[in-house]
């Protein structure tokens, strides 16, 4: 096994095989580092920010960078975590993102590491969205409010061969996550509930899933995120 | 020519309301008002959503009594997916819900006797402001205060166990519930260590039943006489005309008793409920189409609930319910300090209706949801803690609600409460250009007889904040009071 490499992440020795990006390295160690735009299966895209990483005192992002043998990481250290919470709060206040009547809570990553991060008030005044809502197709919902942008459906939810979800970028302020309502509308229920998951937030909706998991019961209730990792 | 005196905001009742009396040359009083600023922007705001959400989004109308939110909005939507009314849920569906509209009964009418209540009747309508409330019952009858958080502690957990949460839980869901009750919790709430077991809660509604009665051997006349008058009643009651606050046909009496509606689906309550807008309040006034604006005028709540129902199905609350029906000789109850009364054998009705639902075996195995064939509205009715709660409905066939209706118990009660604080200032200000801290004081308690939820909940535990304009006839500010 020659492809296997020695990096250190936060002073720790890790060991990964060569072409592995730094965040499952750091996953396959024990370590936990955040992510938001990044899924596994999915094309890394780096656009979130909430990854960065320090390699040699520059900031690069740990789920598009590959590890190179003897590279020393710095992850949890203040100046990344401090960062880290304020990507979190921007992304909080920039959406319409009500957590007790959202039935993404307790499964939303993004309110996990709300939570992770104790983001008590928020910093940043709320923007309100109003991006608005296509309820057209079968059976999804898609709340534009709450999109935070990360674009893990545009990459990640594809109907023969097509790009379900699509960025818009036209609108001036008002870039915005498109949905393709004919090829939407062809989508099974279980690719709906797919592309629900893929989400990270209550932004897709399967329609009439709802409250249906009881409070208690949630992934994030039963194990704080991060923690299926760093307890290993 | 008339003098107009503001008192607000009115304290001790959940969230704000103002009083506004004019009084007429000879400083009697001409009109009362009572101002309730209502949040009605919720309809708008549910516009567009999908509709599932519905019962967990409207929860936020009230910080006081969301279960009752959360259910009705669940019965409406329960139409909707075809699951219909009733019966038409699995047993578990219905059976959950049920305990968990008893615990919130529970949980809400012990505060509001212990918290809000107890304190005017201890130490009186005159009494010294700065012992007469919780905090006073507390160091002078420690065993009520006592009592009065515990109660509220077991409806609350009642309300996790079946909700997923105090406040805001889930678990209420278009055409049934999204969980059964875990078995280790239904043996901790029937058995669990005292005081917090059933056995425990059922004694002491009988103890605050029995602190009440006593009060009222020895201030009969003011009880009865407090702010009493004539009107008619409406609730919900089961088919079979029995006590039932989570479903039923609509019903209402007349004063002498008269059906003036009956066995009526609520899926019609257009065709006989209206609501009139008046000028100068944000709160609408309902009433019965068929008698009109005048006559057609409804109390809800306790009160109107003991007067509707023929009899309550669990044994000790019936026997009460003989003696509180002995009092008017079966005739329905119009004297307003009776709203307490009412309110404690529900408690005590609610308690043992906990226990019945803890001892079925359905709270814990069974299909938890159902439906049907799709509805485009659906309208559904609770007997909240204050009174009958209408949630109405209507939603696309992209599954966003387009039409949301909604009508509080609070806003039933409105004709009904300016009416008490008509009485109250009548017979406390007529001939007076002040206003005392007790008559101020009498002017709440009228009010709060009838627990009105307001849609913010502060609580004013200490001091009464309350604020005195006095106008002259000119509408000049002549006086201006803090308490
Ligand atoms: S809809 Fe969800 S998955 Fe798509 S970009 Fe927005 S937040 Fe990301
Ligand atoms: S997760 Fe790496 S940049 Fe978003």
């Amino acid at each position: 096994m020659n492809d296997k490499i020695k990096i250190h992440i936060d002073g720790k020795e890790c060991w990964t095989t060569d072409g592995t990006s730094i965040i499952d390295a750091a996953k396959e160690n024990g370590i936990f580092i955040p992510s938001l735009c990044h899924v596994d299966g999915i094309k890394p895209a780096g656009s979130c920010r909430i990854c960065n990483i320090q390699v040699n005192g520059r900031n690069m992002t740990a789920c598009s960078t590959p590890a190179v043998d003897g590279m020393h990481i710095e992850s949890n250290i203040p100046e990344l975590e401090e960062m880290r919470k304020a990507i979190i709060e921007i992304m909080f206040v920039a959406g319409n993102h009500f957590c007790p009547a959202c039935e993404k809570s307790g499964n939303c990553e993004l309110q996990a590491l709300g939570y992770r991060y104790q983001m008590m008030v928020p910093r940043f005044p709320y923007e309100f969205p109003e991006k608005g809502v296509n309820a057209d197709s079968k059976y999804i919902y898609h709340d534009r409010n709450r999109c935070i942008m990360c674009k893990r459906c545009v990459r990640g939810v594809i109907k023969d061969g097509k790009h379900v979800f699509a960025f818009n970028s036209r609108g001036g302020e008002n870039l915005h996550i498109e949905l393709d309502t004919e090829l939407a509308s062809q989508l099974t229920e279980a690719e709906a509930l797919a592309a629900m998951d893929i989400c990270p937030v209550g932004a897709i909706l399967k329609k009439e899933r709802g409250y249906y998991e009881p409070i208690g019961e949630r992934k994030y209730d039963k194990e704080p995120i991060g923690s299926e990792i760093e307890n290993k | 020519m008339s003098q107009k005196i503001t008192i607000e905001p009115v304290t001790r009742v959940e969230g704000h309301g103002k009083v506004t009396v004019h009084l007429d040359d000879q400083n009697n009083v001409s009109q009362t008002r009572l101002h309730i600023v209502e949040f009605r922007g919720f309809e708008r705001f549910v516009q567009g959503r999908p509709y599932w959400e519905a019962p967990v989004l409207v929860q936020r109308l009230c910080g006081i009594c969301p279960v009752s939110h959360h259910l009705a909005a669940a019965k409406a939507l329960d139409v909707v997916v075809g699951a219909g009314t009733g019966d038409g849920l699995t047993p578990t569906g219905e059976k959950m819900r049920r305990l968990m509209h008893y615990g919130q009964i529970f949980q809400s009418h012990a505060l509001h006797f212990f918290h809000l209540v107890s304190p005017d009747l201890l130490f009186g309508i005159d009494g010294d402001p700065a012992i007469r409330n919780v905090i006073g019952v507390a160091l002078m009858h420690k065993d009520l205060a006592v009592q009065g958080v515990m109660m509220r502690k077991y409806g609350q957990e009642i309300i996790r166990a079946t909700a997923g949460k105090k406040i805001h839980g889930t678990g209420a869901i278009p055409g049934g519930i999204n969980r059964h009750l875990d078995p280790a919790e239904r043996e901790s709430f029937l058995n669990g260590p005292d005081p917090l077991n059933i056995e425990h809660m059922i004694t002491w509604a009988q103890g605050a039943l029995d602190f009440f009665k006593g009060y009222y051997k020895e201030h009969k006349e003011f009880i009865d006489n407090f702010a009493q008058f004539p009107s008619n009643h409406l609730s919900i009651v089961r088919k079979d005309g029995a006590l039932d606050l989570y479903h039923g046909v609509l019903r209402a009496v007349d004063n002498e008793g008269n059906r003036i509606l009956d066995d009526v689906d609520y899926q019609d309550y257009n065709e006989y409920i209206e609501e009139e807008v008046r000028s100068w309040s944000y709160m609408k006034f309902p009433y019965l189409k068929h008698l009109g604006k005048e006559k057609g005028w409804y109390r809800v709540g306790p009160l109107a609930r003991l007067n509707t129902c023929d009899f309550i199905p669990s044994p000790l609350a019936q026997k009460e319910f003989e003696e509180y029906k002995a009092v008017t000789n079966g005739k329905p109850n119009d004297m307003c300090m009776h709203f307490h009364y009412a309110r404690l054998i529900e408690i005590l009705h609610a308690a043992e209706m906990m226990k019945e639902l803890l001892n079925d075996p359905d709270l814990l195995t069974g299909e938890l949801t159902t439906k049907g064939a799709r509805q485009p509205e659906g309208v559904g009715v609770i007997e909240a803690p204050r009174g009958t709660l209408f949630h109405h409905y209507r939603v696309n066939e992209k599954d966003q609600i387009t039409m949301a209706n909604l009508i509080v118990s609070t806003t039933n009660n409105n004709e009904p409460m300016n009416q008490s604080v008509n009485r109250v200032a009548k017979s406390w200000m007529n001939g007076h250009t002040e206003i005392t801290e007790p008559m101020m004081n009498a002017v709440e308690v009228a009010i709060r007889a009838y627990d009105p939820c307001l849609s913010c909940a502060t609580h004013a535990l200490g001091q009464m904040p309350l604020e005195i304009s006095l106008y002259d006839a000119s509408n000049n500010l002549i006086d201006k009071k803090r308490t």
